[in-house]
């Protein structure tokens, strides 16, 4: 087996009431993926930080290419050959795909001239070995997420990386992206580059990686090949207990219809989408990521504008509300995507928690910082959030946890209908069955829930009814006894090789 | 919407629609002046647009240095008043050190504030609008201080020469604004400097995470800026032959509606010589069309602040289109 290319020994590192990182060892060898995993805020990123120069450790040692080094800034790590594709993308949407590659290391004569031509150059280049379908000119914010990642990974050939990081590479990928990004993956791994994965995901691990370590609290439970383990195995390691492979669907009574929407239209997005959902109801919407699910739950929060469709809101017709309205109505919408849930990154968690509901933690106009504090105990448990105390700046949480506070913000404020939008993504194993646990007691207290997920087992375990979505579509709609993988996938793959109608 | 097809790009607008898009000023520019051609026989004619360019060319000076600011995502308020100290020193000292030292001492006294600018935002990480408004009060009151409060008047008229030359129609004052303009625009879009100054404004994270030196690259383009303020500065100085203590009084502001209304966006990351070139002539004809029409003060004020909103409207939709 090859020597290691990088080796950590002893990685310590603290923030102000955290030991994020103890005494952490960890290697890389030439071609192998190596997976990292731990529940949020175990220290997967800040040690992938301390790799790419971000962070300074406070002890240890990092061994590479054989000598010890010293990453000072993330240029240098760079420079190194170390590269660090970010959990959020790390880019300038303003800039070209060329400048983007090169960004911090620019080709320029001795003036400070650019050298544009080698810098178009270089970049087709590290384009075409990746077999990119973009040019170095494009501007990058007129690309997807998907290709914006690969103007990331790009860095890989143009810096001849040997040890490139994957911070949660998929969470907002389509199925295909995420074929062409294990390509990708397999690509450098045949170029010799050493790779760590991280991820949540186990099936992405057991078919991508070679190696697996685990996180805990900032410590290393320790380093497994991946052929000779399962993922039970992995999860105990991971959160110390074996997790039951059991769904808590809710044993709630179907009362009152809540909502009822009838032909919903948004040109270019869905059509002609109708349901309804009941008081104690969960529903499930299952499709690939891109199927319009996203963008019909926009559309009834006001967030979008639809072109057609009517709403009854306890059996009452209304108009299609302002986000405004939705809420004064009872709707929560919980959205996918952290960046634009509106997270205040300034303030501590609990402010973020009750920061949209005000109004019921003052008394007259002077907030009720008990009562505030009651909120916050409660979902920290609920949802085990991993934070110092209440006034830890959101910003410097683990990606999972703030993930956690998003949930938490909206339930508080105890709404009649809840929309969740990918819940677990970027959430680890345990708590993702503490999420479902609270979707279910959601729904016993009466609460109509929406549940939108990607994952098949998670819809299919939370559900009561789960509609199949497929290019803007509805294309089935399954209960009790029908529920099942097969029947989803029939309907969606159904849909999907039928020659486009439009 | 299909799966398989989903690794496309976004936006799909023909370059020249992008291009119109993206410098929509110069289509404002245009049509304000057919409609002051159409209303004043006086306006298109040579002299007159001349002179607009020679109006134009101090607040246009000033726009430069701050178009370089602004796209880094921080703003200076202190250029009016760099720019009077400068005109102050400029003439105040020529009888002392002769005319070239006193010029070369205004220009390295707006270099210095900038550069002390810079280093406060960058180091103590207070906002510039803050450090710059103290730049702003603080420096006028330097001014006050060193001219006594009264103007200072030139005593060699040979200085007062200077803007006289001509080429053709066009003062030497628009030729250096139009000079320092496009080698500005130079800098932004061929040096390291200029497209790091993108970068930052655009995502001050990744850049950083890309190991640009991100608070040395800042004091630069403060101390460019002050120093652009005093050139400013010192060709008002020429032109009028005296320096006045509230010489450049709320120039900031209007320097910095003109950069607006180019376009260059006040978050950062966006924005051109261009555009900054097109807000400053913009915002120039505009007032030389309505003083051609006898328009009272109070009414060019109303019609420039509308002009503004309108022109942000545009932006604003135009930008929504294009995403
Ligand atoms: N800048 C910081 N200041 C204070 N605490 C921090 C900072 N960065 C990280 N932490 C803390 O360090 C711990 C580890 O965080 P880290 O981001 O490494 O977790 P993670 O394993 O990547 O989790 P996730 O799966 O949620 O992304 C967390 O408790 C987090 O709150
Ligand atoms: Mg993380």
């Amino acid at each position: 087996m090859a020597d290691p290319i990088l080796t950590l020994s002893g990685i310590t590192k603290t923030f102000p009431g955290v030991i994020a990182l103890d005494k952490v060892s960890f290697d890389v060898r030439p071609g192998e993926v190596h997976a990292l995993v731990g529940e949020n805020g175990a220290g997967k990123s800040t040690l992938m930080k301390v790799l790419a120069g971000l962070y300074h450790p406070d002890a240890g040692a990092i061994i590479y290419q054989g000598q010890p080094v010293q990453i000072d800034n993330p240029l240098a790590a760079r420079e190194k050959g170390i590269l660090l594709i970010h959990q959020e993308l790390s880019l300038s949407p303003e800039l070209s795909v060329a400048e983007n590659i090169y960004l911090g290391a620019w080709p320029t004569n001795a003036l400070g001239v650019l050298n544009k031509r080698k810098l178009r150059r270089d970049a087709q280049a590290a384009l075409d070995a990746m077999g990119c379908s973009f040019g170095p000119d494009d501007r990058v914010g007129t690309l997807s997420v998907a290709m914006q990642q690969m103007v990331e990974i790009a860095r890989s050939q143009a810096f001849s990386a040997n040890v490139v990081i994957f911070d949660e590479p998929t969470a907002s990928l389509t199925d295909t992206e995420k074929d062409q990004l294990f390509t990708t993956i397999r690509g450098l791994q045949r170029q010799g580059v050493g790779i760590v994965y991280i991820s949540h995901k186990m099936d992405e691990i057991f078919e991508l990686t070679d190696r697996i370590t685990v996180l805990r609290d900032g410590q290393v439970q320790g380093t497994v090949t991946t052929k000779e383990t399962d993922a039970t195995a992995v999860t105990r390691m991971m959160i110390g207990r074996t997790l039951e492979a059991y769904f808590h669907k809710a044993d709630s009574t179907f009362r009152d219809e809540v909502l009822r929407v009838e032909g919903l239209s948004l040109k270019g997005q869905f059509g002609d989408v109708s349901f309804s959902v009941r008081q104690g109801e969960v529903l499930g919407f299952y499709g690939l990521v891109g199927a319009g699910r996203s963008e019909v739950v926009e559309t009834l929060f006001g967030i979008r504008k639809a072109d057609r469709g009517t709403l009854r809101w306890q059996g009452a017709e209304i108009p299609l509300p302002t986000p405004r309205q939705a809420i004064d109505l009872g709707m929560a919408l919980v959205p996918e995507s952290r960046k634009e849930q509106g997270l205040v990154l300034m303030m501590g968690g609990m402010e973020n928690t009750t920061l949209p509901h005000l109004a019921s933690y003052a008394r007259r106009t002077v907030m009720d910082r008990g009562k505030e504090r009651a909120t916050f105990d409660e979902y920290k448990d609920a949802l085990s959030i991993k934070t110092t105390g209440p006034e830890q700046p959101v910003s410097t949480l683990s990606g999972g946890n703030q993930q956690k506070f998003v949930l938490a913000k909206w339930l508080c404020a105890g709404p009649k209908l809840i929309i969740l939008d990918e819940p677990t993504r970027g959430i680890d194993v345990g708590s993702k069955s503490a999420i479902h646990t609270l979707i279910a007691n959601l729904a016993e207290r009466g609460l109509a829930v929406i549940v939108i997920s990607s994952e098949m087992p998670e819809v299919l375990g939370v559900s009561h009814r789960v509609l199949a979505m497929a290019e803007g579509r509805l294309v089935g709609e399954f209960e009790g006894e029908e529920m099942t993988e097969e029947n989803l996938i029939d309907a969606v793959s159904h849909h999907l090789a039928r020659p486009a109608a439009e | 919407m299909s799966a398989t097809t989903s690794i496309t790009k976004a936006g799909g607008h023909s370059s020249v629609a992008r291009l119109l898009m993206r410098n929509h000023i110069w289509v404002f520019l245009a049509l304000t002046v057919v409609v002051f051609s159409a209303s004043s026989p006086y306006f298109l004619t040579v002299n007159n647009l001349g002179n607009v360019l020679t109006q134009a060319a101090f607040i246009g000076i000033l726009a430069i240095g701050m178009t370089m600011v602004m796209i880094d995502g921080e703003i200076d308020l202190s250029v009016g008043a760099i720019l009077a100290l400068a005109s102050a020193l400029a003439i105040g000292l020529q009888d002392h050190i002769g005319i070239w030292p006193a010029v070369f001492v205004g220009l390295l006294s707006g270099a210095a504030l900038g550069f002390l600018n810079g280093t406060l935002v960058a180091l103590s990480g207070m906002h510039s609008f803050i450090v710059t408004l103290g730049g702003l009060i603080g420096i006028r009151g330097l001014v006050f201080i060193y001219t006594g409060e009264d103007a200072l008047m030139v005593s060699d008229f040979s200085y007062t020469d200077y803007p006289e030359i001509y080429l053709g129609p066009v003062s030497l004052t628009a030729m250096i604004f139009i000079a320092l303009a496009l080698f500005f625009q130079w800098i932004l879009s061929s040096t390291r400097h200029g497209r790091e100054t993108y970068a930052i404004g655009d995502n001050i994270d990744a850049a950083h995470d890309a190991g640009i030196n991100i608070k040395r690259h800042k004091i630069i383009n403060f101390t460019l800026c002050g120093a652009l303020a005093a050139i400013a500065g010192i060709l008002l100085s020429m032109r009028l032959g005296t320096a006045e203590p509230n010489a450049g009084k709320v120039w900031e502001l209007w320097t910095i509606i003109a950069v607006v209304l180019g376009g260059t966006r006040l978050q950062g990351g966006y924005g051109s010589m261009w555009m900054t070139i097109g807000g400053v002539l913009t915002l120039a004809v505009l007032r030389n069309g309505l003083r051609l029409l006898n328009t009272p003060n109070y009414v060019e004020l109303m019609v420039m602040g509308t002009v503004l909103v309108l022109a942000l409207l545009i932006d604003k939709l135009l930008s929504r289109q294009e995403a």
